[in-house]
């Protein structure tokens, strides 16, 4: 479906990406993570050719987006980034109908039947139908995140990209958002590759999961083999301890604060000393 | 059709039901009052009468001017105000009204006009003009076209401009002095037809031609990635819009002068009518300038008649006064950003 070759760019002069090489099958759900500043956001820029790749290719539906019209590509995919503007007063039907503008003809200035069932189905997915009229700005992060969704779905996307979609939300809408997130990947066949900083929340939902550092792809499999202590000791520098899920059997990732650690080394140090 | 088409159609039959009647009433109005009714009459009437001469020789001349200028400088802004995201935009910030004053300033003072006849304030105003937004566009727009850079060179070129103006005004004589002030006073005083009808085509060529971005405009509300993540080739389309918006107001300026507030307020008070969809902000802006501007020298000719205020400073006291008493009292979308 996407599929990046010996990807590298950056802004002006400075390398963000360097030779990143992935692919996301039909019908995946691809987890991006990684820590702060190691490109992942970057790599949405690229894949929405907002920035012009320096050297490799990216390939949708095994052709290179370079040669593509925004148009066209409008149309295969749909993106919710971060940069969405939340102060944003506009009805929240107004804003989906935004959604349908790849889908225009030249020279059609109204919206036609099939534009309006078309954003009543990605209401009805997203279950916002009942703020259609609503102002945008008025909702709750959580309302706002899932008409950003709705939005995408209007473009009927083959290929969704999502940038944190449950930045700042509770756990319960962290939960719905991905819940419809694989809905809609397994329901209605929708690729997605989605940005998540929550570890936890990208082992338990996503396929695979693709972990960066600094630029590159560090490793990339199912989540049992990129969630491992090492891998994430070695990319976030950070001490975890990896557990399972009980219901799940996902991966399960948990912190230790640096007193606790003190306490446990003194411990080990202080029956050492009593076997010896 | 949907419920909101709906509402938006009907905005602008009010907005052209308050333009004929503000035409109407500009027609009747004047040193000699013709009374309404009489106005359809005498329009049909046969040339040659003392009224049939003063409706459209001295009234439908000024009109059809103020209505192409108005609305010109209403769709300017608004375009512009779309594509910066910045309601404080008006046609007038990017420096295009420096260089057509100047450009008026050095044909006045070089003594040009007398040779060149009529025409030659205008298209001295329009090569000033030009030459701004050329400048402006290859400073800050060839390669890549960054908003921001965009508006602070065209801020610093009104600046150099009106430096420039202030300079050959010192320098300059008393009658030519009367003429610079009275130029960059705006006036919709025109005798040449042939201005007044290219003034009207070349509005109406920006409003068709404006409309054809009508989505972009909407779709870069959202600001430029999403617009971007829409389909829209946002490069393509800001320069597009640069270029139309400047050649409306360039043209505006060299024929009226420099008559404020219409580009920066119009579009605001249509915002607040209807919301943010451009099919409805270009057609709403283009009608409400147009009707505003006539309205503004039909009082600026009669208040003091037989004398004139110059229509700047009407559209600018009524305007300002009308958008300082909302900016304290009316709805607050009204301030929000687009």
């Amino acid at each position: 479906m996407i599929e990046a070759r010996g990807l590298g760019c950056g802004y002006d002069s400075r390398f963000a990406l360097k030779d990143i090489n992935f692919k996301a099958a039909e019908n995946e759900l691809l987890g991006i993570i990684g820590p702060n500043g190691s490109g992942k956001t970057t790599l949405i820029r690229a894949i929405t050719k907002i920035i012009r790749p320096q050297s490799g290719r990216i390939l949708l539906e095994g052709e290179d987006i370079d040669g593509m019209e925004f148009g066209e590509l409008a149309r295969k995919m749909a993106v919710v980034s971060q940069g969405c503007d939340t102060e944003f007063d506009i009805p929240v039907e107004d804003y989906l109908l935004l959604g349908r503008i790849p889908h225009r003809k030249a020279f059609q200035f109204l919206e036609t039947e099939r534009d309006m069932e078309i954003i009543q189905r990605a209401m009805d997915l997203t279950d916002t139908a009942r703020f259609r009229k609503r102002s945008l700005n008025k909702l709750s992060g959580g309302e706002r995140q899932l008409v950003f969704i709705a939005r995408a779905l209007a473009q009927e996307p083959r290929l969704l990209l999502l940038d944190e979609p449950t930045n700042h939300l509770d756990i319960a809408h962290q939960v719905k958002i991905l819940d419809l997130i694989r809905r809609l990947n397994r329901e209605n066949k929708i690729t997605v590759l989605i940005i998540l900083h929550d570890l936890n929340l990208a082992g338990e939902y996503c396929d695979r999961l693709m972990l960066m550092d600094i630029g590159g792809v560090h490793k990339i499999g199912r989540p049992e083999e990129v969630l491992t202590y090492q891998n994430i000791e070695q990319v976030y520098k950070t001490i975890v301890v990896v557990e399972k899920n009980p219901v799940s059997a996902k991966p399960y990732i948990l912190l230790v604060s640096e007193e606790e650690r003190a306490r446990k080394q003194s411990k080990t140090e202080r029956s050492g000393h009593r076997n010896k | 059709m949907s419920q909101k088409t709906f509402a938006l159609l009907a905005w602008i039959l009010v907005l052209g039901a308050i333009l004929i009647v503000v035409v109407l009433v500009s027609l009747s109005l004047g040193s000699v009052n013709i009374p309404l009714g009489r106005i359809v009459e005498v329009i049909f009437q046969r040339k040659g009468s003392v009224e049939h001469s003063i409706i459209f020789d001295l009234r439908m001349s000024r009109i059809l001017l103020g209505f192409a200028v108005g609305s010109s400088l209403g769709l300017s802004g608004v375009i512009l105000q779309g594509m910066f995201r910045n309601p404080l935009v008006e046609p007038y910030t990017l420096g295009i009204s420096g260089g057509a004053a100047l450009g008026v300033c050095l044909n006045i003072v070089l003594g040009v006009s007398k040779i060149g006849g009529g025409l030659s304030l205008p298209l001295s105003g329009f090569l000033g003009a030009l030459g701004v937004i050329l400048m402006v566009y290859f400073l800050s727009a060839r390669k890549t076209f960054r908003i921001q850079g965009l508006l602070l060179t065209g801020v610093m070129i009104s600046f150099i401009a009106s430096s420039l103006i202030m300079l050959i005004m010192a320098v300059s004589r008393v009658e030519e002095l009367q003429g610079i002030i009275f130029w960059i006073m705006g006036s919709l005083e025109e005798s040449n037809w042939f201005l007044i009808i290219t003034m009207l085509l070349v509005s109406l060529a920006g409003l068709l031609a404006a409309y054809l971005f009508c989505f972009d405009l909407n779709a870069l509300a959202l600001g430029e990635e999403e617009a971007r993540h829409l389909g829209i080739n946002v490069e393509r389309t800001k320069r597009m819009l640069f270029i139309l918006a400047s050649l409306l107001t360039g043209c505006s300026v060299s024929v009226a002068g420099i008559i404020g507030f219409v580009g920066l307020a119009i579009p605001y008070f249509i915002r607040l009518l209807t919301g943010i969809d451009y099919r409805f902000l270009l057609i709403g802006s283009f009608l409400a300038g147009g009707a505003f501007l006539i309205l503004c020298d039909t009082l600026a000719r009669t208040v003091i008649s037989p004398l004139e205020f110059p229509v700047g400073v009407i559209t600018g006291i009524i305007g300002g006064s009308v958008f300082v008493y909302f900016l304290h009292t009316g709805p607050q979308q009204l301030f929000r950003k687009t």
